[in-house]
């Protein structure tokens, strides 16, 4: 048995009222790679912030080889030992400064470090830590020359320099290409060989099959999973991780219309397998998958953000090829977009405000506003989906999360559509306007076709008639959802039965 | 995207205090000026305040309706400039008629907002940037077809022409005018132009879907535009407006001073983006607003009068200006709820 790098007892976040960790226990032992699984919102990122001193926890004890650690701002957790390479490449180096420079950073922001640069001290210092890390770079090339893997390894590099006891990945390989990857991955086997512990955070099943020796699932805010024993059980974590808790939701399929929106040998990205899929009247599919399958390429592709690689969509048996967002509206295919915050809450607008932007001309005369059209469109919405609220005009910022995502879907149900698109419309949304959400969604969806994308498989039960699979961009799965096979959906999204694709596709065709 | 804002406060003494404060402290000084200094509280007082922020006002706004999509305008002051040595070099040089100048320095406001409006849609320019750079080089501009010098009848031209044109007595009327009202001849015409332009914008930003747009796009413009709104040009429409408002500031100091003065105008920019700033303090918006916008420059207009009839020397104008726009953003950006949510 190894040694324990670090332990966490009881591990408690709160912000506000929400609570992001709800007590984790986890032990990282040196020398082994652990994989860290878990969906949106499961609290993966909020851990390592906490690990890696950004956010204090709230409550329980962490240890690092026996001694209390409690970091308090990042760079005291690195002079501890604990380094993260975060998930965006480009914030763990400076673009416009050489690769020397950027491999002795945290030397030159040390409060001691002299004021004046040795260059070719520097420079020696860097070429040794890359040498180390058999990295064969000119160090004083700038960064911004790099490629994105070599920006990672310096990154890596930077981050060795210290001598880690814990060195944490966040999704490392997102944007790496194969070979890039496999770099990086005989790289960490070097580091694990050396008794550094690794906390590896990723998506990707290739990833986790290369690099684990054991898979850690969370889930809201817990762990809920870990699996130490080779040959490690893949399924079992994605099933830890997405959780099958069955849900109480009785969903009757209605009849299918006709198809509304049909896609004929869609290419999501170059060299992934094509798309074939129908979309009917009245139906309401949930795709699933990780993170990375194609899920939002897909949605963006239907809403006209992005042009498919090759193959043709039609709309009620037309052509469609929306030339932006306003175009799809016109041509009926809404998308309520995921990460509410960021894409779709106005802040500074009230309620009716908020539900009114996409169609403003309905509610005017002319050039002018009729406040009254849009106050009975947001007062109706109000009571269909139960938005709790003051009024109409409620400030957008002062409900509750769930709240605001009923503003959000209502913005969309108010109008009727040809396809409706809903990217994680129960992110960061209570349980109960979760419900309230979905049988909204499910009682609007005769006369349109209705597509919901759901990483969590108990929402894509909850809500859909058809569960559809993605993993690497293309569709591996399509199941009536009724007396579903969890387990067999679970190995699709897991993608551990590639052959599935097109037996799945076959069922559909028909 | 701060969480904590979330929480309703109660309407306590604070809301209060940020929602009407400004008025309050507006009407405050009124008074007090009004009883500390005789003749303050006088309708010619109270016109010439309206007369002296007017040109201010009309800039700001213009300044209001680019800071509505998030954006910013520093090339108001140097297109209010060009537009002033512009109507002069059309009356004076080409002897044309006034109706030609103003229309001249309207297209010339207009292009000026749509290559800004380009260089920041198109060029992806940082808008601060952009209009900067679009600043210097009307600065520069205007002073090149004069060789620096300022334009007014009877000066000798570049190539030895001496100018016969005149500034007709239509166009200076622009600035000279007063209308009866109660008082004869009490109202100046850059006083209605101001409440008309004030009026216009108002109710283009709160009643016209247009308007709504423009600040869903100030707002969260990745919102708007997934929403369906064609993000790009709300934005060069708003450089547009502002450049079209700085112009006719421009017109009207021109009918004013009488000549093209290469002088006039330095403080235009300060002036105007200050008011549109203190704007966001008025009735606790924390947004842009042509209401707060007026009231921003009527607060530093009163301000300034009432310093001046008390005897205040004029090199403090600039301090006490910067000290009102600090505490008016305090209001905006540290008390009000929403000022800090977004």
């Amino acid at each position: 048995m190894q040694k324990t790098a670090v332990k966490l007892t009881g591990i408690t976040k709160t912000f506000g009222e929400n609570k992001v960790l709800r007590g984790i226990d986890l032990e990282l032992p040196a020398g082994q790679v652990t994989v860290l699984m878990g969906a949106n919102g499961a609290g993966k990122s909020t851990l390592v912030k906490v690990l890696c001193g950004v956010h204090q926890a709230n409550g329980g004890e962490i240890t690092l080889f026996g001694e209390p650690f409690h970091p308090t701002t990042p760079s005291e957790a690195i002079r501890a030992g604990v380094v993260t390479v975060h998930q965006n490449i480009n914030d763990g180096v400076i673009p416009d400064l050489d690769i020397a420079s950027n491999l002795m950073l945290d030397n030159l922001a040390a409060p001691n470090s002299g004021f004046f640069i040795n260059n070719r001290k520097i420079r020696a210092q860097a070429r040794e830590i890359a040498a180390r890390m058999q990295l064969d770079v000119d160090v004083r090339q700038p960064v911004s020359e790099l490629n994105l893997a070599d920006r990672q390894l310096v990154s890596i590099a930077r981050a060795m320099a210290h001598k880690p006891k814990l060195l944490i990945l966040d999704e490392p390989t997102s944007s790496l290409s194969a070979t890039e990857a496999a770099r990086l991955f005989d790289l960490l086997d070097r580091l694990r060989d050396s008794g550094v512990a690794i906390l590896y955070i990723s998506h990707r099943m290739s990833d986790i099959r290369r690099i684990a020796d054991r898979i850690v699932s969370m889930r809201d805010g817990r762990i809920s999973g870990v699996f130490n024993d080779k040959p490690l059980d893949y399924e079992a974590a994605v099933n830890a991780m997405l959780g099958r808790a069955m849900s109480e939701v009785d969903i009757r399929i209605p009849a299918k219309g006709t198809p509304i929106l049909s896609l004929q040998n869609v290419e999501l990205r170059a060299g992934a397998t094509p798309i074939n899929l129908d979309l009917h009247e009245n139906e309401v599919v949930a795709i699933t998958g990780l993170v990375g399958s194609g899920k939002s390429e897909l949605a963006s592709l239907l809403f006209g953000l992005q042009a498919p690689v090759s193959g043709e969509i039609t709309l009620n048996g037309t052509p469609y090829s929306p030339r932006n967002q306003r175009d799809a509206i016109r041509k009926g295919v809404f998308l309520c977009p995921k990460d509410r915050g960021s894409n779709a809450v106005v802040q500074g607008f009230d309620i009716t405000r908020n539900i009114s932007l996409p169609f403003l001309k309905r509610h005017s005369r002319g050039q002018f506003l009729r406040p009254r059209s849009e106050q009975r469109t947001a007062q109706a919405s109000i009571e269909t989906l139960g938005i709790v609220c003051q009024s109409t005009h409620d400030d957008i910022g002062s409900l509750s999360g769930g709240n605001q995502q009923k503003v959000m879907v209502a913005r969309w149900l108010a109008e009727s559509s040809n396809v409706l698109v809903l990217d994680e419309p129960f992110q960061g949304v209570d349980i109960q306007a979760r419900r309230d959400i979905g049988e909204k969604i499910r009682e609007t969806a005769k006369g349109r076709a209705t597509v919901v994308m759901a990483a969590e498989m108990d929402e894509a039960i909850e809500i859909a008639d058809r569960i559809i699979v993605m993993y690497d961009h293309t569709i591996v799965g399509d199941h009536r959802n009724q007396n579903i096979d969890l387990g067999r959906v679970l190995a699709q999204v897991a993608g551990q039965n590639p052959t599935d694709a097109e037996t799945g596709n076959q069922t559909h065709a028909n | 995207m701060q969480t904590d804002t979330h929480k309703r406060p109660k309407l306590g003494a604070l809301d209060l205090a940020i929602k009407y404060g400004f008025l309050v402290l507006l009407v405050g000084l009124v008074l007090f000026f009004s009883l500390a200094s005789d003749g303050f509280a006088s309708p010619y007082s109270a016109v010439f305040i309206f007369q002296s922020v007017s040109i201010t006002g009309i800039l700001a706004l213009g300044v209001t309706a680019t800071l509505v999509v998030d954006g910013f305008d520093l090339s108001i002051g140097s297109v209010a400039t060009t537009a002033l040595m512009l109507s002069s070099y059309v009356l004076v040089v080409w002897e044309m008629s006034a109706f030609t100048a103003v229309i001249a320095c309207l297209v010339m406001g207009a292009v000026v907002g749509l290559i800004n409006g380009f260089l920041i849609v198109k060029m992806k320019v940082p808008d601060l940037l952009a209009t900067l750079g679009m600043m210097f080089l009307l600065v520069g501009l205007q002073r090149i077809p004069t060789q620096g010098r300022s334009i007014s009848t009877g000066m000798t031209l570049p190539d030895g022409r001496v100018t016969e044109g005149v500034f007709p007595p239509e166009f200076l009327a622009l600035g000279r005018h007063r209308f009866d009202f109660f008082i004869d001849r009490l109202i100046p015409v850059s006083v209605v132009v101001l409440l008309v332009i004030a009026f216009l914008v108002w109710v283009f930003m709160e009643k016209t879907r247009h308007g709504r747009l423009m600040y869903a796009i100030g707002s969260n413009e990745r919102a708007a535009e997934l929403a369906g709104t064609n993000v790009n040009r709300y934005k060069v429409l708003a450089y547009v407006i502002s450049g079209v408002l700085a112009s006719i500031g421009g017109i009207l100091m021109a009918a004013r001073l009488g000549r093209g003065d290469i002088a006039s105008g330095n403080n235009l920019l300060l002036d105007s983006v200050a008011a549109a700033l203190i704007g966001f303090a008025v009735l606790g918006a924390a947004k842009p607003n042509a209401f707060g916008t007026i009231v921003g420059a009527l607060f530093i207009g009163i301000l300034l009068q009432g310093l001046t009839m008390m005897n205040a020397p004029y090199y403090t104008q600039d301090f006490v200006k910067g000290a009102v726009l600090v505490v008016a953003l305090v209001f905006t950006f540290a008390l009000s709820r929403r000022g800090g949510g977004h």
